[in-house]
Parts: C-alpha cells; structure tokens; sequence
C-alpha cells in the first residue's frame, strides 16, 4: 500500500517535471499559405516546400541547435484581409511569437510592412514585395532578397539584348508586358519605363484583372501589335491562360518571358507542347537531385509527414518553399549565433538576417550545392546580389532548366528609383533613415 | 414578464414618439452602449478587436447604408464595393491635402462625396427598377474600380497603385498608420457607427423613411399620394451613399491602412454587404448589426474552432469553412426569409404575451 502511494506522489511530482520538457523552447513559424482560391495551384508546392524542409530540420535536427520548430499554418486564400487576420492571429503565437512573416502576396506584404516595424517582426518577403524595400536603412525590419522584381525587370531586358545582339538592338523593338493588375503586377512597370526610355525600346502594357481566366482581349492586343517580346507578371491561374493564350494566337514561346512566379510546372502543363521553350525567370535550380531533397524523403515522407505528394517534391514552386526555409532557418542560426541563445524571438531574427552570409561552402553542407546563387545580407541592403537567371521549359521531357548565366541587375536604373521610392515610403510614413555602421 | 409594456404610460406626444418607446428596449440600448464603450475595449484582446470588431463594425456602417437603399427604398444595389472605394480615395486624397482639417471632418466629407457620387449613379433608378437597376450599378461597380486603378491623381502617382493612409490624430491620439493603437481606432469607429446608426434610425421613421418606403412598397400608389420619386429615389441613393463612403473611408484609412483598389473594393465587397443586409434583414437598423456580425463573425469562429479546436489542416478548414457559411446562408433563407431581425421581432412578440400566449 505504502508504496502504491510512494508511486503515485512520485508520478504526481514528475508530471510537472514532464511538462516542463515537453514544453521546451519552440520557434514559432507562421506559414501564412493559400491552397485554396484562384492562386492555389502556385500556393500549394510553395508551402509545401516550405512547411517540408522545417519539418525536415526537426526530424533530422531535431530542430535548429536544439530548439524545435512550430508551425502555425493559416490560410490566406492570398486575400489581403485575410492575411493581416492571420498575421494578428499568429504573431503572439507560442513562448518566442511569430518569428518571421513569409506572406507569398505582395498585397499583404504591403499591409504588414507598417504593421511589422510595430510588432517587431521581421518579413522575408522573398523576391516580392515592395522593390524598394531593399533600401534597409528605411526598412529595417523587411527582407527581399536575393532580388527584386525590378532587377529581375533589367535582367529580362539584358537577356533580350543579348538574343538580339546587343545593347544598341533594343532601339525601336517592341516590348509587352502582360500583368496582374495589382500592385505585384505594377511593380515592373517603373523600371521597364525607365529601361524603355534609355535603350529606345517601346513598352506596351496590358494588364490583366484579378483572377485572370479572361485574357482573350489582352491577346488579341498582342496579336494585332506584334511586339517582338512578351514580359509576364503573373500569378495563379493567370499564368495558365496566359501560356495557353498565346499558343492559341501562335506567339513564339522562347519570346515569350515570364516571372520568376510565372514559371512552374502548373503554368505550363496545361499547354501541353504549345509551351515548349517559354522562358521564366529564376534564382535556384529546380529538380529533385540534392541530399537536402533526399533528406526530405527519408525523414518527412516516409514517416507520413510530409505535406505534399512526393513526386511533386522538387518542382520549381516546391524549391522555392524549400529555399526560403532554407535562408529563414540559416537566419535564425545566425540570430542565435549573435544572441548567444536559442531562445530568439523577431527582434532577434532581425538581426539574424541582416548578418545573414550563406555562400557556396554553407549551401554544399546544407545539401544543396550549386542549388542557389550566394546571399550576404547588411544594413543597407536588403537585396542580397540581385542576380537573376533564366529557365527555359522543356515540354517533351516536362522539365525546366536553366538556359542563362545568372546576369547582374542594372543598377543604374534600378539604384535611382529604389531611393526615389523608399524616401517617399519615409516622408510620407515620418520614418527616419537609420544610419549604417 | 420581464418584457412588457404594462403600466408605461406615455403622459405627453416626445414620450410616444420615442425612439424606443417601451422602457425594456431604451435599458437594451442603454446595456448595449455601456458594453461597448466600457466592456468590451476592456476585455478584448488586440487580435479579437483588430481582426474581428473592427471589421464587424465598419461593415455595419456599410450595412446600414446599403439597408437605406435596398431594404427601406426598396432599389437594389450591387455598386456598394465601388462607392466605398470612392470614400476610401475621396479620404486618402483629403488626408494628403487638408489633413488640418481634422480626423472626423474628413470621414464625413468623404461621406459627403460619395453621396454626391451615389447620387449620380442614382439617376438610372428613375427610370428602370428591378433587375435591370441592379445591373446598371454593377456598372457602376466596374466603373469606378477601373477609374481608381486607371487615373493616376486618385493615388497621387504612385508607382503600384496602392493607397496608404498616413498618421493622423484625434485630440493628440493617433488614430491612424501603424502606430495607432486598436483602442483607439476601436472608440473612432464605435463612436461614429454609434452615432450614425441613431441617426439612421430616426430617419428611417421620418418624412423621408416613409417616403422611401412607400416608394418601396407601391412606387405609382406613392407617386399618387404625393411622394415625389425624383426626391425620394435620390435621397436614398445619397444617404446611402454617405454610409457607404464613410464605412469604405474606415475600411481603408482605420482598418486596413492600405489598399489597392481592385482587391480591396472588388465585387465580392458588394456582394458581402448585400448577403449581410438579406440575412439580417431588409428594412432594417438592427438587422444590419446583425447580417455584419453574422458574416464577419462567422467565417473567423468557425476557423478557429476547426484550426485551433480541433487541430483541423487548415486548407481543409477553410473548404469547410465555404460550405458552412453557404448552408448557413441557404438554411436562413429557408427557415427565417426575412432574416435574423424578423427573429427577434417575432421572439419580442413571444415576450409581450409570455407566460400566456394565445
């Protein structure tokens, strides 16, 4: 009898004891996701790339030095007022908060911006977002690298210098963009104006409305001015119609240039072979064949974890999930390294990102070599290299692979209209440059 | 028992002609307003009053306004995303240029613009009824949406198109941008709906409600008896406008802090409002209270019910979350055609001759 009760005393003083470990300092990750809606098929290997290459660091790792990782998933069905709910509803989330924002909506990204300096929350808006949010000294707390839509603007006008030979052949082309018509799909057009005005190309813009399954005018358009390239900002089941669009009036595809957010398997597939050789921009390889996607089979999938279906696992959106998380979680070793903690929180991470330095050696141990272009991060840019790159689709073996080198950014153009366009963020919002180091 | 009117009796005409003239009901008020301005702000947290009273209450405000129109005129109107994009820029232009004119001065100058704007698009509805009226403001929807993202004044050339609201304050505090805290914005907003919801209210009572109702009810028998349809149609138009353009200004400079006009003010905006204004009840003031609350609140409890209740994926949440509100919508359609305020008529009814029915 006694020592029934010498058990029972002893199982009452473990529990707490018990609780304590289970409650070990986690690192609360929103994943602001959208899989359902018109945007859902570009939504979906996204956060699955993402939401996978964590839960891989936890099962492998065991978190990151130590500390597990917590998603707190909320869908946004890339509305912007359901994102800013989510954003309230997560951001005091667990014992650290929301750690950082990945909204995957330039919409919401705007909407948190403010709100993100306030809270102190870093955002990795990952080459979306507000352009000149690369200004870092008037935008502390917001990360677009490894580059922006407005370097990528004068890669593509690079690229097609380069198809045409030369600089000096832009003159008197005819270049269109087609784009979303929001403020993701308008960020482009400062940049292709500025570009336009000193190569003497002439910019045509068509713009394309919320959800974009009706472009059957904007192609039209296309077909009766003939302009010798065709830029795309699109997203969601715009890009689908688009490719099919332009097949349909016969436009050639290696002329044809979309977004790095225009360029995945679900936007080209419905095209079937029409879509062979459209071109997107892009910043990471795709494809399935690094240890780090190994990792994530053994570690994810075949213990019934993983979010998504495996052999999706390694198309382009599901990369570019997996890379941010692969910079999000190099950030928060950083920000540890810094605080000398594991026990960050947003304010941490901040500084996390801003020293964040992940070069060809670190991506080689992460197991994923060659998989993406260097990122060093500093005070007053936010950027990174801004290096962007070109991939082309290859309909017959369902593949994309990159066909460029990765071109650096003009930063003449852009340079100028960052400044311009963030100091006006700062006059009008009353934010004081912050001075760096 | 509690609820009857026994024994009140009214000694002189104010007394009858009361805005609520049993004793039970103006205690209800009282309650009501108590809670808001006293409890609820203590109570709530940050998420419960920006994600959720917010929103309820500025769309209130739209409710009304659309219930003026639709439910007690009698015109349907699918334009109500698009005027409240027009008090949402009339705000934004007006903040830039005359901020010193004050907070709660623009809201209803902004009102004011839209009610002119309504207004005009009003003058279709002397004309065609029905159906046809309702088309010819969806066109109006389309119209001012494509006329926001297309005239570069409207968003003072900015290079995305977006709007955002800068600081502004109210007896020193921020009531505005990201600084401003939710209490403070959450008092601005209550205050207003407060406010206009009494001043809806009396009008709906007045010459001009009964104008507009018997317009609703019989327009040629209203024209007969002396209610001028030019008058009657295009007030309504204009008070529900003003509504409309202050609950878009809140929307956008209280609310959301910035927006682009395509995604904030699409149709799904008037569609939203015209669900609100059906469920809660057409002709209405707390009926517009209600289909606000119902449609705001709705989505968001059953989301975290799902999500943080039961642990649900949250995709498959939001698809539940679709079907729910659907079936709810049709359910009270079915069982309560003239929405959630006829129930709580008919309950007042039950109440007065409660413990002996007849």
């Amino acid at each position: 009898m006694k020592s029934i009760t010498k058990t029972l005393v002893a199982a009452l003083l473990a529990v707490p004891l018990l609780g304590g470990t289970v409650s070990a300092y986690e690192l609360t990750i929103p994943t602001l996701d959208y899989r359902t809606g018109p945007y859902a098929p570009n939504g979906i290997p996204f956060a699955n790339g993402y939401s996978d290459y964590l839960t891989m660091l936890n099962e492998r790792d065991g978190g990151i030095n130590g500390a597990k990782i917590k998603l707190a998933p909320c869908e946004t069905a890339y509305n912007t007022k359901r994102g800013v709910e989510c954003y309230e509803s997560t951001k005091g989330q667990g014992e650290s908060g929301a750690l950082v924002f990945q909204p995957l909506s330039t919409g919401i990204t705007y909407q948190l911006i403010p709100k993100s300096s306030v809270d102190r929350i870093p955002i990795f808006s990952m080459g979306y977002g507000r352009t000149s949010a690369a200004n870092g000294k008037i935008f502390p707390w917001v990360f677009n690298f490894p580059a922006t839509y407005w370097s990528q603007a004068t890669v593509f006008v690079q690229y097609i210098a380069d198809q045409e030979g030369g600089m000096d052949k832009l003159k008197g082309k005819k270049i269109a963009l087609v784009y979303h018509n929001s403020a993701y799909g308008k960020e482009p057009i400062r940049t292709l104006e500025s570009a336009a005005a000193k190569f003497g190309f002439e910019l045509m813009l068509l713009p394309v409305d919320h959800p974009g399954q009706e472009q059957k005018a904007t192609w039209l358009q296309v077909r009766k001015e003939r302009p010798d390239w065709v830029l795309m900002w699109g997203w969601g089941v715009m890009n689908q119609v688009a490719i099919k669009e332009a097949a349909s009036i016969r436009f050639p595809m290696n002329r044809f240039i979309g977004v790095w957010w225009s360029g995945s398997e679900n936007d080209v597939l419905p095209a079937g072979d029409k879509a062979d050789g459209y071109l997107s921009g892009a910043f990471h390889q795709p494809g399935d064949n690094f240890p780090a996607h190994d990792d994530i089979k053994k570690y994810v999938y075949d213990q019934g974890k993983g979010k998504g279906e495996r052999d999706r696992i390694g198309e382009v959106l599901y990369n570019r999930g997996l890379v941010a998380a692969m910079w999000t979680s190099e950030a928060i070793r950083k920000a540890m390294e810094i605080h000398g903690t594991n026990k960050i929180k947003g304010v941490h991470l901040r500084d996390g990102f801003e020293a964040l330095d992940v070069d060809e050696a670190r991506l080689t141990e992460l197991g994923l070599p060659n998989f993406t272009i260097p990122v060093k991060i500093s005070c007053e840019n936010h950027e990174g290299p801004g290096k962007v790159a070109l991939q082309q689709w290859d309909a017959k073996a369902k593949k994309w692979s990159l066909v460029s080198k990765f071109y650096e950014p003009l930063r003449d153009i852009t340079g100028p209209l960052i400044a311009a366009d963030s100091a006006q963020y700062a006059k009008e919002n009353n934010v004081v440059p912050r001075i760096c180091g | 028992m509690i609820y009857r009117e026994t024994g009140q009796f009214k000694a002189n005409y104010a007394d009858d002609q009361a805005l609520f003239p049993i004793a039970q009901d103006r205690y209800v008020i009282y309650a009501v307003l108590f809670a808001t301005f006293a409890v609820v702000p203590m109570i709530l947290n940050q998420y419960w009053l920006n994600a959720i009273i917010l929103p309820f209450l500025i769309y209130s405000l739209a409710a009304l306004g659309l219930n003026v129109l639709t439910g007690y005129c009698g015109q349907v109107s699918l334009g109500t995303g698009g005027f409240m994009a027009v008090g949402a820029f009339s705000i934004y232009k007006l903040m830039v240029a005359v901020p010193e004119l004050g907070f709660i001065t623009l809201v209803i100058l902004s009102g004011i613009i839209t009610a002119a704007v309504g207004a005009l698009f009003g003058l279709p509805s002397l004309r065609i009824k029905g159906f046809y009226l309702a088309v010819a403001t969806l066109a109006s929807q389309f119209f001012l949406i494509w006329l926001f993202n297309k005239v570069g004044w409207f968003f003072n050339y900015n290079a995305t198109g977006m709007i955002t609201s800068p600081p502004m304050t109210i007896f020193g505090v921020l009531v505005t941008g990201p600084e401003a805290t939710v209490t403070a914005k959450y008092f601005l907003v209550a205050s207003i709906v407060a406010v206009f919801a009494l001043v809806a209210k009396n009008l709906a009572r007045g010459r001009f409600g009964r104008n507009w109702m018997a317009i609703r009810d019989m327009d040629i028998a209203a024209e007969l008896i002396g209610v001028r349809p030019l008058i009657a149609k295009l007030s309504a138009f204009a008070v529900s406008s003003f509504y409309i353009g202050m609950a878009g200004a809140l929307y956008f400079a209280v609310w959301l802090g910035s927006a682009e006009p395509t995604e904030a003010f699409d149709i799904n905006q008037s569609f939203l409002v015209l669900f609100m204004i059906i469920i809660g009840g057409l002709g209405s003031v707390l009926g517009s209270f209600l289909g606000a609350g119902f449609l705001v609140l709705m989505p968001i409890l059953l989301k975290n019910i799902l999500v943080d209740g039961f642990g649900t994926d949250s995709a498959l949440a939001a698809h539940i979350e679709i079907m729910t509100v659907g079936a709810l919508i049709i359910i009270f359609l079915i069982v309560e055609p003239h929405g959630l305020a006829r129930l709580w008529r008919i309950a007042k009814e039950k109440l007065r001759l409660w413990p002996f029915p007849y």
